[in-house]
């Protein structure tokens, strides 16, 4: 569906997207993971046919976006980081008008957008403004909108930033509905949990390059252990504590936290308590795709 | 995987038409503001200038002294109400869809390009001055302003006169940050323009060192373009090509820098 080979994007001399390769297959769910800042919604406005790219190639259904833009745009769905409604029309009005654009007919569009509104759980809204819906249902809105000309690849920019959990759930089970219809996915996000529900394949992005790839539980079993202990000793004493953890694994000293990489995290903190030391809180968790990031980059996601 | 380009060949043919029906259905919210000032505000013009005003005003106003005062600023009045139009378009309009309420930004990633953005937006002024000139010259009938039959071409006239302030949507396109740059060029350029533009007094009533600005307003050209076809001609044809040649041109160059203007910005 998608193929990127060396894809560049330049801004004078900073390069948001410095040379990176991808492809997305059929039906896949296919999400870029990374920080803010790392190059994703440019990627994402690129492969949207929207933004011209400095060199590299890129291949759309197919098509070369700066020859046929309009072509792949007619069988895309976007969803763009802000909501770019038109909060001068009704909910119901901002899908019908949104239809028209891929020249459907009158009558289509008011089916179609009715059928989204089912979707989308905003029937009851229908003739609501745009201003009084909640973020939640504004995604929703704008969900149900780019679905509006049956898309062949939905492209999703950070579909959950800014949502409450209760909202992002909704909007991850509609999503989830998609993927199983058979919709290929494509989205962008710093939350490691929504790439891990979401994703069948992920890059890892910093800095506009990619970092690594694959799928999310091959990513952690491959960049981090089993399991991760979390201790915190006191801000101030985190640094003075970790050097007394030599030997027991990977570690990674945060500001607040030191974690500890082992597979047997238990077992890890029994050794911690041994040594002699105190933590005021102490966690055992499953490694997740943070914890790759925070491996391949020294970063975490969310900062 | 490869597809024919085939789908959205409706919207290579009709994306234009499809924004301009967009901007219609956001008109459709405040239609009864529209009409009403649509209608109220050419009977206040008219009775000021035309009852009022003429009172006062017998003489010196045309070539030929038959000529009332009323008849005299009637084309100049459509036309300032077509052009009120249009650069409220052309200015908060662009800002708008660009901006505040990027509505443009939407389009363009559905497979409306930036060209059928602009093109839109221009169909859709260009409806909303037919409404305000229409009825402008239907109470200009009723006023007895206009008394031949092809007066009803001050209607074209004065959409010339909006169509040529197109640069102002070129201008705005290129605004990042509102910092009341509309307010600036409204005081320093549009007012200069309407009150030196031979609207409301003849140009050559000015001092000769400030007729280039009448000479330089599509306002002026609109306005003596309405008043050959109201009660014309007051002027050799050849002055009259001019001012349609002036309007166009100044309209089509704005329109085409519009279209770049707006490409430029939605491709980042």
């Amino acid at each position: 569906m998608i193929t990127a080979t060396a894809l560049t994007k330049k801004y004078k001399d900073f390069a948001a997207v410095d040379g990176i390769d991808f492809e997305v297959a059929p039906g896949e769910s296919f999400g870029l993971l990374g920080p803010n800042g790392a190059g994703k919604s440019t990627t994402m406005r690129m492969v949207g046919a929207v933004s011209t790219r400095t060199s590299g190639e890129l291949s759309i259904l197919g098509l070369d976006p700066n020859e046929h833009g309009p072509e792949i745009r007619s069988q895309l769905g976007v969803v763009p980081q802000t909501d770019n409604l038109d909060t001068e029309l009704r909910v119901r009005d901002n899908l019908i008008v949104y239809g028209r654009y891929f020249g459907l007919p009158r009558s289509t569009v008011t089916k179609r957008a009715d059928e989204l509104l089912e979707f989308a759980q905003l029937t009851e809204k229908s003739k609501a403004k745009v201003d009084d819906l909640s973020g939640g249902m504004k995604r929703r809105l704008t969900i149900a909108r780019a679905l509006i000309n049956e898309p062949r690849i939905l492209l999703l920019d950070e579909p959950t930033t800014g949502l409450d959990p209760q909202a992002r759930h909704i909007l991850w089970d509609r999503l989830f509905r998609l993927k199983e219809q058979g919709t290929t996915l494509v989205l962008t996000t710093h939350y490691m949990d929504e790439a891990e529900q979401l994703c069948d394949r992920l890059v890892v992005v910093d800095k506009g390059q990619i970092m690594a790839e694959g799928a999310p539980s091959a990513l952690i079993r491959e960049h981090s252990s089993k399991e991760v202990l979390e201790v915190r000793f006191g801000s101030d004493r985190n640094e003075g504590a970790a050097a007394k953890l030599d030997g027991l694994g990977r570690l990674e000293v945060l500001p607040d936290r030191i974690l500890v990489y082992s597979d047997n995290g238990e077992a890890s903190l029994a050794e911690v308590i041994k040594r002699g030391l105190e933590p005021i809180t102490s966690l055992v968790r499953r490694s997740s795709l943070e914890d790759v990031f925070l491996r391949l980059t020294g970063r975490s996601l969310v900062e | 995987m490869t597809t024919t380009p085939t789908s959205g060949s409706r919207t290579a043919r009709w994306g234009a038409w499809y924004v301009a029906e967009h901007k219609l259905r956001t008109m459709r919210g405040y239609i009864g503001t529209t009409i009403a000032t649509g209608i109220g505000t050419p009977f206040l013009y008219l009775f000021a200038f035309g009852v009022g005003l003429a009172t006062l005003i017998t003489q010196n106003v045309g070539p030929t002294p038959d000529i009332t005062y009323l008849q005299f600023v009637a084309p100049a009045l459509l036309a300032s109400a077509a052009v009120l139009v249009a650069m409220e378009e052309y200015t908060f309009g662009i800002l708008l869809g660009l901006k505040w309420n990027p509505t443009y930004v939407a389009m363009n990633a559905a497979p409306i390009s930036p060209r059928q953005i602009v093109d839109g937006v221009m169909i859709f002024v260009l409806m909303r001055m037919v409404m305000t000139t229409v009825i402008y010259f239907l109470v200009m009938l009723v006023f007895g302003a206009i008394d031949s039959a092809s007066g009803v071409f001050t209607i074209a006239a004065g959409l010339l006169a909006g169509f040529a302030f197109a640069p102002v949507a070129a201008y705005s396109a290129t605004i990042e940050e509102d910092r009341g740059q509309f307010a600036v060029l409204q005081r320093t350029v549009i007012l200069p323009l309407t009150l030196f533009s031979g609207t409301v007094f003849p140009l050559t009533q000015l001092p000769v060192f400030l007729q280039w600005i009448g000479w330089l307003s599509p306002l002026w050209h609109a306005s003596e373009l309405g008043r050959q076809f109201s009660y014309g001609p007051t002027e050799p044809i050849w002055l009259t090509v001019i001012h349609v040649v002036y309007l166009v041109g100044l309209g089509v160059l704005g329109w085409q820098l519009c279209v770049r203007k707006v490409a430029r910005r939605l491709n980042k």
